[in-house]
């Protein structure tokens, strides 16, 4: 149903909210972002054998628990309010989604069941340095070599590319342009002439690198000059995700500032009681639930694999973005000074609303997608 | 007798109305039979037209009515919600005096709430109404009144009691429109429509028999009156053709009569919602599709007005899932005026100089100028945005309330409005 969770999918929310609130403190937050890679294996690793979150929507055949979109949806909101610092929107979101799109049978019996048991980080490397999301955008050539292909470019703003132990890059053919000529390739994150190079970014719970191809040897993934397809479906898909990731972080904040303004005292009174911030608390709430709506929406969009998919995940993600950052922003003013402060968490929320306003496509872009897609 | 279920419900109801309904009657003949039998609103108790069932099979009996296009009863404009205060706090006499002919449409009724004085604080209402010779002699005015051009009775909330605090001294009336005392003026809007009036009462007479439940307690009342309006107060049969209906019969024409005159002076009420329908269609016509801008605009606005319809939708999906109502249930009003002020923008940004025209000299006949002058009603009809507003604080986020004042002094001595 497009507009309820079932029971148990709220019982799961549940447990999982109760979960990571204990695992991931802001002082755990704060410990994993000032360290390079951003995320540790053991933490990791426990995370996926206590529940199984890595593999959550990947299908039981290939090792996963075989839930569906929603249920990741469900996972992504809870991470995105938890602030959790691991590398799930790289490894199951973006890489397990284009193995699952875009490999054969074979490959995907290889590849995802050490992706779906947290054993294998993997990262999708699709952006380049021209900042662009979508196929134009990729330069990085791909030409046939031995039995395999060699790689040759520079991909950039690739999520935990720089920690990853498995690389599935999307390369075109020499020569060609476009949807034409891409294919997916994978390779291991310590391939010979696979220079990485950890990028400072204002979000550090969100790492991102900027990888540098030497002629590194790759396997095809999927067929030769066919990705166009389902890279399109995988970004689709990942907007769907971090529109729900969003509204979890968007939730998050909105409630830490009607706490905060409950308990703040001027004038001989709480700040609630004035009628400004009143106001301002009303507002956020229907910014992040009308965004909450889109995002559980497409979600649903998701798992019918629905033929309007394309538009609703770009709506939902522009809506999401917009409440996530509106919702930062009124967040920290309603704090006051001591919201502008290193000490004081919400900026931690901030920076990755920040992040996740642009990372797959900014607002406007996303508008302007959904016109298209809407043949306006 | 055995508990009525589904089945047997529907069986009976189906069974009478094959032997009853007949799409030839007067209108108020067969409401009449409606009335009698308990099948026209069928959750009413046994005793006053109704047949006692619960809401779920009241909507089975629904659904039989519909199967083969039977007419129920009256239901619109403030009947209802007269007939449901009449339930709470209405004596028997008043039960006996109005409902039947609420439910047959013969009597129509108006709601006599806000004054020119007290909009958003309805319990400052000055209309008075004062004992005098054994009746209550009503002076005042009372404003955005539904109906009040056709209505033969008003519920009034008036004041009895100028020496106690504000909520105290309000009683609650069912008064007689058509009186020397009573006079009904059309309040044209700033769209040119004339959707509500202002009535005047001068010397106005209330027999003491019509006041609802005991002096001063007008305000409980009126609480009753509000929480049925916004509930919708609509469980009774509904069925039959709707307005568009070809189907044949005097019955038929005479219902349709009845909602054409009911819903005539609304017609503007899609354009206040802003019409987001209307941009894609709008813009392809004016060759505006292209405009980055405005397909920036256009975006915005009807991701907000997807957004808000899968809000709705998931309010209604947890009613009846049986869960307690999430934020979500109290965000729709607020929700729609921002639609509707993002609509007139963007329908702005479409017609550009056509804008400025109105009538048939504006696109689609005047629609286009419409949306542009009647949207600014959105976020002040039916609660302004600012008291949704303190609503959703209050009440969804647990913040404090607004600090009262003039609660610990009688209402002759706080500050209030005058009014000429």
């Amino acid at each position: 149903m497009k507009f309820s969770f079932t029971n148990e999918q709220e019982q799961f929310r549940t447990m999982l909210r109760r979960f990571l609130t204990e695992r991931s403190p802001t002082t755990e937050i704060r410990r994993l972002m000032a360290t390079d890679e951003g995320w540790e294996r053991d933490s990791w690793r426990r995370l996926n054998s206590d529940l199984g979150l890595s593999g959550v929507h990947i299908p039981e055949a290939y090792g996963g628990q075989g839930f569906g979109f929603v249920e990741l949806a469900i996972v992504l909101e809870e991470m995105g309010r938890a602030l959790l610092c691991g590398p799930y929107f790289s490894s199951v979101v973006l890489a397990a989604n284009a193995i699952l799109n875009a490999g054969t049978e074979d490959q995907k019996q290889a590849l995802l069941p050490a992706i779906a048991a947290g054993e294998t980080v993997a990262a999708l490397a699709f952006s380049e340095v021209n900042g662009r999301w979508d196929s134009s955008g990729v330069a990085v050539t791909a030409a046939p070599s031995g039995g395999g292909y060699k790689l040759d470019g520079v991909k950039s703003f690739v999520l935990d590319g720089h920690t990853a132990d498995l690389i599935v890059v999307l390369a075109r053919k020499p020569g060609t342009s476009g949807d034409e000529g891409l294919s997916f390739f994978t390779m291991r994150g310590d391939a010979k002439g696979l220079e990485r190079r950890l990028l400072k970014s204002v979000d550090a719970t969100r790492k991102l690198a900027m990888l540098t191809f030497n002629g590194v040897q790759a396997e095809l993934l999927g067929d030769a000059g066919g990705a166009a397809a389902p890279f399109a479906r995988t970004l689709d898909q990942a907007a769907v995700c971090l529109a729900n990731e969003m509204v979890g972080g968007a939730d998050q904040l909105r409630q830490s500032a009607l706490d905060y303004v409950k308990m703040r005292m001027q004038f001989g009174r709480p700040i609630a009681s004035f009628q400004a911030i009143k106001h301002k608390c009303a507002d956020m709430l229907v910014e992040v639930e009308l965004a909450k709506s889109a995002a559980y929406y497409a979600a649903e969009a998701a798992a019918e694999d629905a033929a309007d998919l394309p538009a609703i995940a770009s709506l939902a993600k522009a809506c999401a973005a917009d409440a996530f950052m509106q919702t930062a922003r009124e967040t920290i003013q309603l704090h006051g000074g001591i919201g502008f402060t290193w000490d004081n968490d919400t900026h931690l929320w901030f920076k990755r609303a920040k992040s996740s306003e642009v990372f797959l496509g900014s607002p406007t872009y996303h508008r302007e997608l959904l016109m298209q897609r809407w043949n306006v | 007798m055995s508990e009525a279920n589904d089945a047997s419900v529907r069986a009976e109801v189906s069974a009478w109305l094959e032997a009853n309904w007949n799409p030839e009657l007067d209108l108020v003949q067969w409401r009449n039979i409606l009335a009698d039998s308990g099948w026209g609103m069928p959750t009413w108790p046994k005793e006053w037209y109704g047949k006692g069932l619960s809401a779920v099979l009241g909507a089975a009996v629904e659904s039989e009515f519909r199967k083969i296009g039977a007419l129920g009863v009256a239901r619109s404009g403030v009947r209802m919600l007269a007939a449901a205060t009449l339930f709470e706090h209405g004596s028997d006499f008043l039960k006996e005096k109005f409902l039947r002919r609420i439910l047959t449409g013969e009597d129509n009724w108006c709601q006599l709430f806000s004054e020119p004085g007290s909009g958003s604080d309805l319990a400052g209402a000055v209309t008075r109404a004062d004992l005098k010779d054994g009746k209550y002699i009503v002076n005042g005015q009372k404003v955005w009144t539904t109906s009040a051009h056709h209505a033969q009775y008003g519920l009034l909330l008036a004041r009895t009691d100028w020496n106690v605090p504000k909520h105290q001294g309000l009683s609650y009336f069912i008064i007689e429109i058509e009186q020397p005392g009573v006079t009904v003026q059309p309040l044209r809007q700033m769209n040119g429509h004339a959707s509500f009036n202002q009535v005047f009462f001068t010397d106005a007479v209330v027999a003491p028999e019509l006041l609802v439940a005991k002096l001063g307690d007008g305000w409980k009342v009126a609480t009753t009156t509000l929480m049925h309006e916004r509930r919708g107060a609509a469980d009774g049969i509904a069925a039959g053709p709707g307005k568009g209906s070809k189907r044949a019969g005097s019955a038929y024409d005479q219902e349709r009569a009845e909602i054409a005159k009911t819903m005539e002076p609304y017609k503007w009420y899609p354009q206040r919602a802003g019409r987001a329908d209307l941009v894609i269609e709008r813009a392809k016509a004016a060759g505006k599709n292209n405009d980055p801008v405005i397909r920036q605009e256009m975006a915005k606005l009807l991701t907000m007005y997807n957004a808000a319809q899968w809000t709705a939708r998931r309010a209604r999906a947890a009613q009846q899932m049986g869960r307690p109502q999430g934020p979500e249930g109290s965000l729709g009003k607020l929700v729609g005026s921002h639609v509707a002020r993002a609509s007139a923008n963007v329908h702005t940004l479409i017609n550009d100089a056509d804008a400025m025209l109105t009538g048939d000299d504006s696109p689609m006949n005047g629609v286009i100028a419409e949306i542009l002058v009647s949207t600014p009603a959105a976020s002040i009809a039916g609660g302004t945005d600012e008291i949704q507003r303190n609503i959703i604080s209050e009440r969804v986020l647990g913040m404090p309330k607004e600090p009262v004042t003039g609660m610990d002094r009688p209402f002759k001595d706080v500050p209030k409005n005058t009014v000429s």
